[in-house]
């Protein structure tokens, strides 16, 4: 609540031409955290500095990670709205302008998990952190600029699938994991569904 | 599907993921990064080149390190050679190591192009997916330069498949954002609009976001899109929700299209024409009956899409605020959430409800909520939903309500959360004096805010009592009365400045009453004395020596209060000034002189209220507080006349609700009262100039800033930890400019202060055509990577100007140079040889590779620069030591150009990360 700080929005419009143009951004951001605040994913629709990225960041898991379960999803940050629910281990965020549509957003995240869920096959916090490539992958093809960009689960889908088969030979089909590889994944590995 | 297959299968990576998460402490995971960078940089440097699959691994791998935190310093050139694979995962991998890793100001975007370029022309869609993302991601503006009159040609192109279309629209959207001006408008925009009547829906989805962010730019170019996004909701709307197939969600057709559509048209007024726009009004109502159907799934996700479309509708409607029906239905809408059982959706309607409350056709409507507003208030558990309900009772206030609400947010503000108590302060500072009926009133209210709410109430609402009640000689015998009264009781400070204020000027007119007599009021004020900050306590003397006017009676009480060792010898100048100062005042001038220098304080200039001018700093630009004057001017226009009206009944010269007139200027006339609440005016927000900062980094004098007005000249010297710079305005024009003032502000208030700042004040007037200096002292504290901003401010003819301008004040400033021997330094460089010691930073000359000019830089830049010591001539190194005051940091560094290449590679080795980094970024612009 400290008049004087440096808000997102100045330190966004300095890396802009002064004044021309309005800065008009839907999603600014969208990170992924587990509850031990580790973060997972991070997807910046901004130019930002690392340092200003990764202060965003710390502040932001707090803020979230100290919510009570049953609070309203969205939150007042800096001068931005945050939009975040958590699926089992992990909490995805997103900052968007104050006066986007939260709910969609809320519904932008849903429709995200569900596409990881698919791909995956009962996607949990394990197959994030594995594949992260691919969760990247996912989300480009779903959002891009911050924007939805195909919301239908299935052509989503079908271009990774597409991607996936242009896959040169490869010499080992490997799990990428097993169950019991990994100490302490209880939660880790609890599909992302389950408690939600 | 299976989990399993699904991965590329890359061994190596999935072993070292298993190797960082076995991990049982921080340092052991730091421990085994380190080895995983030291083997992938050695494989990078090795001789045998690498294939295309250990490359692909190995970038991954620094992905994964660079995603837990790290940072990471190469890499960058494997990824950028993964783009001309043609095996798919590797290109897929280096683009998203291009996406994540690399800024928009990276120096191997011309390489990254280059890769696009291939791969936008390769026909392939799957290819051109990939590269159309990377834009998106990076979005820097040589990729806006190299692509920008592209990409209109794909996304409108015949032949282009859908999902490349998709991205293309997106692409674009992302340079226009980035660099407006470089996206060009042409053929290409009419045919992007009939985009919308596309058969593929994810094409239309897509094209709208593009479509919308275009229209903001040029609104005339796009009007077409509105009757075309009107007949697109419209078929929405009234489809059966499995029309849609894939893209209705949760029984509900087109959420997110929904939306786009209702967003695109509110970048226009309603639409003229008749038809179209009854069309639109079918669409706005059967979304608001949807909103009554019993839900057709009872997942969240389901009344979630429904409820994002009724939200974007009801935007809508109070955007073209035309409706009544419409309005008045949402307003009865957004009723029943207030009380619904998702916490979601009370946020949401109250926030949306506080729209609603400035449009007289809902306002009234609104008001009838009140008391739901003031149970959630009350009653709800989330903070954040708590302050959308106080956001909503300040934008539903008017005179008739205004004491139920001030009462329920001044009885709120005893339990409010300390993170929103600050703001309700003011906004019931505001509530009260705008809605005033009475002064009594007013001041009762206010006080009892002060009162309750001490360590909240910043220093503007305080000051707002004192200059209502001095323009005001119907409330000041009141005033006087009920802080004596207040004042008897355990008072926080603000109360206590406030009241010593208020009895200095008209404690007489209260002096009649024994029980208030002039000594005792003086006893009041004076007791806990010693207690008070130094600010109270100036202010009191003031208030003593304003008695000594006003009660002749106890002169030599006062006296002697002033004369005593803790006043007249007190540590703090301001007091001790003061002191001796009144006490002599006091003692020589006769009665007739006390009276007229101690007369009471004329009346305040009309002007804007503190109070509100601090809310909106406090919210921001971008922040969306309902004006209360803006959003009723053309509203309740009547309840504005009407309140003139009374308050010229009341004969006074000034409309009480004038003092909040945010539109009416400040007065130009510079008075000294006005200075006493000077920098409260402010705007909130100023753009700070930071064109020339960089050219001071090796360097120390020359021109910072100059417009048609001013100039700013700089010569600065430092010395170890410390350093002053003279600062030089001139005046360019020939009138003089007026309440000149500049000052040096911190950008970063949330870090303890990393630098010390003193600045001299300047002469408010500087003539026409004049210089004046400012000196400005500087002390480094520890290293530090924000500069300080000078902030100017000064009349010009009539209107203010607000200048911010970065001071050159870096690291390297306070470099102190160090000759070695070869030998020293290399047994230096080998001991500063952690990872995260070096920093790293290979890029593009940006001007001629002149050694005696690169030469001269390192000099400036504040090392020493050490000849023989490289054994290859052509590198370049240097030595010092960066003095701060906590501690000192010695540093090494080394320049390696690469004339073929045009490039650089520069080296930092530093005992301290955060210098290291500072001193490779401030460096590296410089060549």
């Amino acid at each position: 609540m400290q008049s004087g700080r440096v808000c997102l929005r100045e330190a966004l419009e300095a890396h802009f031409f002064r004044g021309e143009f309005s800065v008009f951004i839907k999603m600014q951001f969208m990170l992924l955290f587990s509850r031990q605040g580790k973060l997972r994913l991070q997807k910046w629709y901004v130019p930002l500095s690392d340092k200003e990225k990764k202060k965003i960041t710390r502040e932001l898991v707090q803020t979230v990670l100290a919510r009570k379960p049953k609070m309203c999803s969205f939150l007042e940050w800096r001068d931005l709205k945050i939009v975040y629910k958590r699926y089992a281990s992990l909490y995805f965020c997103c900052a968007i302008e104050d006066q986007d549509n939260e709910l969609i957003t809320l519904e932008i995240i849903h429709r995200y998990v569900e596409l990881l869920d698919k791909y995956f096959g009962s996607v949990c916090e394990l197959d994030i952190i594995f594949n992260f490539e691919k969760a990247y992958f996912i989300l480009d093809e779903f959002l891009l600029g911050g924007e939805a960009q195909e919301t239908s689960k299935k052509n989503v889908l079908k271009a990774i699938e597409q991607a996936d088969l242009l896959q040169e030979n490869i010499d080992f089909q490997m799990r990428l994991f097993s169950g019991v590889m990994v100490p302490n994944m209880v939660s880790e590995s609890s599909g992302l569904f389950q408690t939600s | 599907m299976p989990a399993v297959s699904k991965g590329d299968g890359m061994r190596g990576l999935a072993v070292f993921i298993s190797d960082i998460r076995n991990c049982k402490s921080k340092e052991a995971e730091i421990k085994r990064i380190n080895k995983e960078l030291a083997n992938i940089r050695s494989k990078f440097k090795g001789d045998k080149a690498l294939d295309g699959y250990s490359k692909k691994k190995y970038v991954c791998k620094l992905l994964f390190i660079f995603l837990l935190g790290h940072d990471i310093d190469f890499g960058h050139m494997e990824a950028v050679n993964l783009l001309s694979s043609n095996k798919y995962t590797e290109k897929q991998i280096g683009y998203l190591f291009i996406s994540v890793l690399v800024n928009s100001n990276s120096d191997l975007i011309r390489l990254i192009n280059n890769g696009i370029k291939n791969d936008l022309a390769s026909r392939n869609p799957t290819f051109m997916n990939l590269a159309l993302h990377c834009i998106a991601n990076v979005g820097s503006r040589e990729m806006a330069e190299a692509f920008a009159s592209q990409i209109p040609s794909i996304l409108v192109a015949g032949d282009t498949m859908d999902s490349v279309k998709q991205s293309a629209a997106l692409c674009l959207l992302r340079l226009n954002r980035m660099c407006p001006d470089l996206v060009p408008m042409g053929e290409w925009t009419a045919r992007v609009v009939h985009l919308l009547n596309d058969q593929h829906l994810g094409v239309v989805t897509a094209a709208t976001s593009l479509i919308t962010n275009l229209a903001q730019k040029s609104p005339d170019d796009f009007k077409t899109a509105v009757a075309l996004s009107v007949a697109r909701l419209s078929r929405i709307v009234t489809s059966a929700a499995i029309d849609l197939q894939d893209y209705t969600y949760y029984f509900v057709a087109a959420p997110w299209l929904s939306v786009k559509l209702l967003r695109l048209l509110q970048c226009y007024p309603p639409p003229e024409d008749a038809a179209l726009r009854s069309r639109l009004t079918e669409c706005l109502e059967t979304i608001l009956n949807k909103a009554q159907e019993p839900p057709k799934s009872k997942k969240v996700q389901h009344s979630n899409a429904k409820n994002a479309i009724l939200f974007e509708a009801i935007s809508l409607i109070i955007l073209y605020d035309s409706e009544p029906t419409l309005l008045v239905r949402a307003c009865n809408q957004l009723g029943q959430f207030l009380q619904h059982r998702e916490t979601n959706l009370r946020y949401l309607a109250l926030e949306s409800m506080c729209t609603l409350a400035s449009s007289e056709f809902s306002h009234e409507a609104v008001k009838t909520h009140i008391d739901t507003v003031i149970n959630a208030l009350k009653t709800e558990r989330d903070v954040s939903v708590r302050q959308r309900a106080v956001d909503l009772l300040y934008a539903m206030c008017d005179r008739s309500n205004a004491k139920q609400i001030v009462a329920e947010m001044l009885s709120y503000l005893e339990t409010a959360d300390y993170s929103i108590r600050e703001e309700i302060v003011l906004k019931v500072a505001i509530l009260a004096e705008k809605y005033a009926v009475d002064y009594t009133w007013y001041v009762d209210t206010i006080l009892n805010l002060i009162r309750m709410a001490g360590d909240h109430v910043s220093e503007e609402v305080w000051y707002r009592v004192i200059q209502i009640v001095i323009n005001r000689d119907e409330v000041q015998g009141y005033a006087a009365k009920t802080v004596f009264e207040v004042g008897r009781k355990l008072i926080p400070y603000q109360l206590k400045a406030c009241g010593g204020y208020i009895l200095g000027e008209f404690g007489n007119l209260i002096a009649g009453d024994s029980r208030s007599s002039p000594l005792v009021q003086f006893n009041l004020l004076h007791s806990k004395f010693h207690l008070c900050s130094v600010p109270t306590r100036a202010l009191l003397l003031s208030a003593y020596i304003k008695f000594i006017n006003l009660f002749p009676e106890i002169k030599t009480t006062i006296q002697d209060v002033l004369r005593s060792d803790s006043q007249l010898r007190n540590a703090d100048v301001e007091l001790q000034q003061r002191a001796v100062e009144y006490l002599r005042l006091s003692s020589i001038a006769s009665t007739d002189i006390l009276a007229t220098v101690l007369e009471e304080m004329p009346p305040f200039p009309e002007r804007e209220s503190s109070i509100l001018a601090k809310l909106k700093k406090k919210k921001g630009p971008g922040g969306h507080l309902p004006d209360i004057d803006d959003a009723r001017r053309n509203v309740n226009g009547s309840t504005e006349s009407s309140e003139n009206a009374e308050a010229s009944k009341k004969g006074s010269a000034h409309p009480f609700t004038d003092l909040l007139n945010v539109s009416s200027p400040p007065p130009a006339t510079n008075s000294l009262l006005v200075d006493v609440f000077s920098d409260i005016s402010k705007p909130a927000a100023l753009e700070v100039c930071e064109e020339n900062f960089s050219r001071f980094v090796c360097k120390n004098n020359g021109v910072i800033y100059e417009d048609q007005l001013l100039q700013i000249g700089l010569k600065s010297e430092y010395r170890q930890n410390l350093g002053r710079i003279y600062v030089f305005y001139g005046n360019k024009t020939s009138t003089q400019f007026v309440c000149f003032s500049s000052s040096v502000t911190s950008q970063d208030t949330l870090t303890p202060p990393q630098l010390n700042v003193h600045s001299k004040t300047v002469d408010p007037v500087i003539e026409g055509g004049a210089q004046v200096q400012q000196i400005i002292n500087i002390e480094c504290l520890s290293d530090f990577t924000d500069a300080p901003v000078l902030d100017i401010s000064f009349r010009y003819g009539g209107t203010l100007q607000n200048i911010g301008v970065k001071l050159p004040v870096m690291l390297n400033k306070f470099f102190q140079p160090t000759e070695m021997t070869s030998q020293d330094f290399f047994q230096r460089w080998k001991q500063l040889g952690a990872p995260q010691q070096e920093v790293q930073k290979i890029f593009k000359a940006q001007h001629p590779m002149d050694t005696e000019v690169t030469k001269a830089k390192i000099i400036g830049f504040g090392a020493a620069l050490l000849e023989g010591v490289d054994p290859n001539p052509t590198n370049f190194v240097g030595a010092g030591v960066i003095h701060t005051k906590s501690t000192q940091v010695g540093c090494l560094l080394r320049l390696e150009p690469n004339p073929q290449a045009e490039m650089y590679r520069l080296t930092l080795r530093t005992s301290r990360e955060s210098v290291s980094q500072r001193l490779c970024d401030l460096l590296s612009e410089q060549f």
